[in-house]
């Protein structure tokens, strides 16, 4: 059973060359305005990234954007939703949900990735599942690049974690962008103060 | 230091298509040629832009070539330090030699589990192991989940483009194979229609599937996990409904730490698409409870790549298809022509190490422009392997017949008028506007002692043709 193993490792130590040397992280300044950054590279992505509103704003844009048939599901203090996470069994019944509401750890202004660990979700199927996604991030936790942001989460700890950039896209179909291909059909994400 | 190893003949096939061939049919239709050379270099500009938006882009490609060479000359103990971990983590590790094993693996963790059907997102490394033919004579239902892959599934074809599969295609002829699928309205073109009903179908799909296959981006040795990048989320949405997760990760998808991501992430999506960053990266470290999650490790000859020293570069590859998108034969002959799973410049390094009889002509299917070296952002010598591969097979000797398939190639390409006009105009071309750097250094001898004459802007055929009519 492991003979392919104990084949693979022996061949490599015989062809594999001499040992080279491992370079160190690098780091690269970033200087940029940083919420005006992480808005344009989100609009890139097909997302849409607003500053300078708070939690009433947010509850607002959810009363008149969804009907009350539709199931809201919030996983952050201060906004509620109509659909009760805590009985969630299989991530199956996530399948209707239209909107969900979550919270984001770190944000990174070069590429609009939102680290989202599996705590942060619940059931790693939510921010797909979603027809349509919002995501609070905290302005004080922009990040530049990928380098710093990768010095302030360790990955191994969730089981699951993902840097979401934007709502589910494809270009498959002779290069023209189209925005919803299986996941969320729209992102937006709020700046908090 | 390992030295060059004879790759095997493997193709049971007496005589394969050379791609000069394969790239004269495709040229025949002349519209579609021009279409698609003009679709991908519009992919090429993109990563341009993307590229020259980041100061230290060239500082990255360097860096990202270190930890490759530090991975490749350390790969026998960074995988047993990533199979500890992943064990650790609760993820079932398995070791398969070729494809056949891989395949093998498959099947058993499907029939231990007793699923019958499963959903894929894009795999190149199952594409070369020959998975979907395998487990559909099976009886398996296998659905690829990326849209093109579906697209070029339903087609019966095989991706053309490693990041792109069904670049080849036309919406006009995508709307003929959904509505004969999926049941769309005959005629109807639309992407975003034609996007909408493959997401109806598909969701489908995922809600029903009990097995999700994924390939690898990147296997972390330090944390024992991996990486999966995609923009649909459709690697996603199968591995999170499911109850078991299989993903196919080559050996060489290595890299020693998480932060290590920082620097690939930041070249692979640029240098794909020109985009800053895939949509989703997803981080799998841990199977969700009660659920279970396997990773299967194989070699199908990488490790025999390894030992080849003028070739084993190509093991640093992260598959983001910049060197296809660049490459002014690839542009214009299509993925097909190449007869491989990879094609373009990198597959024509890689293919002929599984087989050289059967892909001998690949090595010459280039300008030696080096635009392809130029572009890729773990900076393989794409070119100057290339142009090794070449003298390779011109002295495999008597019993392995490969000059004349050189000579096939040359021959071909002066036989069919087409052929010769396009490769003519793409040297006159990438003579233009390769940098000198390129024409003149060390590996090219014609080079070295002389200036290269001006370039003529026009061949002798359109300036007898345009002479003439004066
Ligand atoms: S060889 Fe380089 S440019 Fe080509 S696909 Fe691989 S990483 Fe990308």
């Amino acid at each position: 059973m492991n003979s392919s193993k104990e084949a693979i490792i022996a061949a490599i130590k015989k062809n594999k060359p001499g040992k080279l040397p491992l370079p160190e992280h690098p780091k690269f300044p970033y200087e940029n305005n940083l919420i005006e950054q992480f808005q344009a590279s989100i609009k890139l992505n097909g997302g849409l990234a607003k500053s300078g509103e708070g939690i009433d704003q947010i509850q607002q844009y959810l009363n008149e954007k969804f009907t009350s048939d539709q199931q809201v599901l919030s996983l952050v203090d201060g906004i509620s939703g109509n659909f009760e996470i805590g009985k969630v069994k299989d991530p199956h019944e996530l399948e209707d949900i239209e909107v969900a509401i979550l919270e984001g750890d770190w944000g990174v202004v070069e590429n609009a990735a939102i680290w989202l660990p599996e705590e942060k979700i619940i059931h790693r199927a939510l921010p797909f599942i979603a027809q349509h996604l919002i995501v609070l991030l905290k302005v004080e936790n922009l990040l530049g690049n990928m380098h710093e942001v990768y010095q302030k989460i360790n990955v191994a700890d969730p089981g699951y974690g993902v840097f979401v950039a934007g709502p589910s896209k494809t270009a498959d179909i002779e290069q023209s962008l189209i925005i919803g291909a299986h996941g969320p059909r729209s992102m937006v994400v709020y700046l908090m103060e | 230091m390992a030295k060059y190893q004879k790759p095997k003949t493997r193709s049971k096939m007496k005589t394969t298509p050379t791609h000069a061939a394969a790239a004269e049919a495709f040229l025949k239709d002349g519209e579609r040629s021009h279409w698609h050379d003009d679709t991908l270099w519009h992919v090429r500009s993109k990563r341009d832009v993307a590229a020259q938006k980041i100061p230290e882009w060239e500082n990255l490609r360097n860096n990202a070539s270190q930890i490759k060479d530090y991975v490749l000359s350390n790969l026998d103990n960074l995988l047993l330090q990533f199979e500890k971990n992943a064990s650790e983590n609760g993820i079932e590790v398995l070791w398969a030699k070729d494809a056949d094993e891989h395949n093998q693996h498959v099947l058993r963790i499907l029939e231990e589990n007793q699923v019958k059907n499963l959903v894929k997102s894009k795999s190149i490394l199952t594409e070369e192991c020959g998975l979907n033919h395998f487990l559909e004579d099976k009886g398996y239902d296998v659905v690829d989940t990326d849209l093109g892959e579906r697209i070029i599934q339903f087609n019966k074809q095989v991706p053309s483009h490693i990041v792109m599969p069904a670049i080849h295609l036309k919406k006009k002829e995508i709307g003929d194979i959904f509505h004969e699928h999926l049941g769309t309205e005959a005629g109807a073109d639309d992407p975003a229609y034609l996007t909408e009903a493959a997401r109806q179908h598909l969701r489908q799909k995922f809600i029903q599937a009990k097995a999700a296959i994924t390939g690898v981006n990147f296997g972390i040795a330090e944390t024992g996990g991996f990486v999966v990048c995609t923009n649909e989320g459709n690697a996603d949405m199968g591995t999170h409904l499911a109850d078991l997760h299989i993903a196919c990760m080559g050996i060489e998808k290595l890299i020693p730490r998480a932060a290590d991501l920082g620097v690939f992430l930041r070249l692979l999506a640029r240098s794909a698409t020109g985009q800053s960053i895939t949509n989703y990266t997803s981080h799998f470290h841990r199977p969700r409870e009660g659920k279970k999650m396997y990773l299967i490790l194989v070699d199908n000859g990488r490790t025999d790549q390894l030992g080849r020293e003028d070739f084993r570069n190509s093991l640093k590859c992260i598959r983001c298809g910049a060197c296809m998108n660049t490459c002014p034969i690839y542009r214009r002959s299509s993925g097909f022509s190449y007869g491989s799973t990879v094609p373009g410049p990198i597959g024509s390094i890689l293919s002929p190490g599984m087989d050289l009889k059967k892909h001998s002509t690949l090595p010459f299917a280039s300008t030696l422009c080096g635009s392809c070296t130029d572009v890729c952002p773990v900076k393989i010598n794409i070119h100057e392997q290339l142009y090794k591969w070449r003298q390779v097979i011109t002295k495999e000797g008597p019993s392995q017949p490969s000059k004349k398939w050189a000579m096939r190639f040359g021959g071909n390409v002066m036989s069919k008028p087409k052929l010769f006009d396009m490769m003519g105009k793409m040297a006159r071309k990438s003579l233009t506007i390769s940098p000198r750097g390129f024409i003149y250094n060390s590996f090219n001898a014609w080079g070295k002692h002389r200036e290269l004459p001006e370039v003529p802007k026009e061949s002798f055929k359109d300036w007898y043709r345009k002479n003439r009519k004066q």
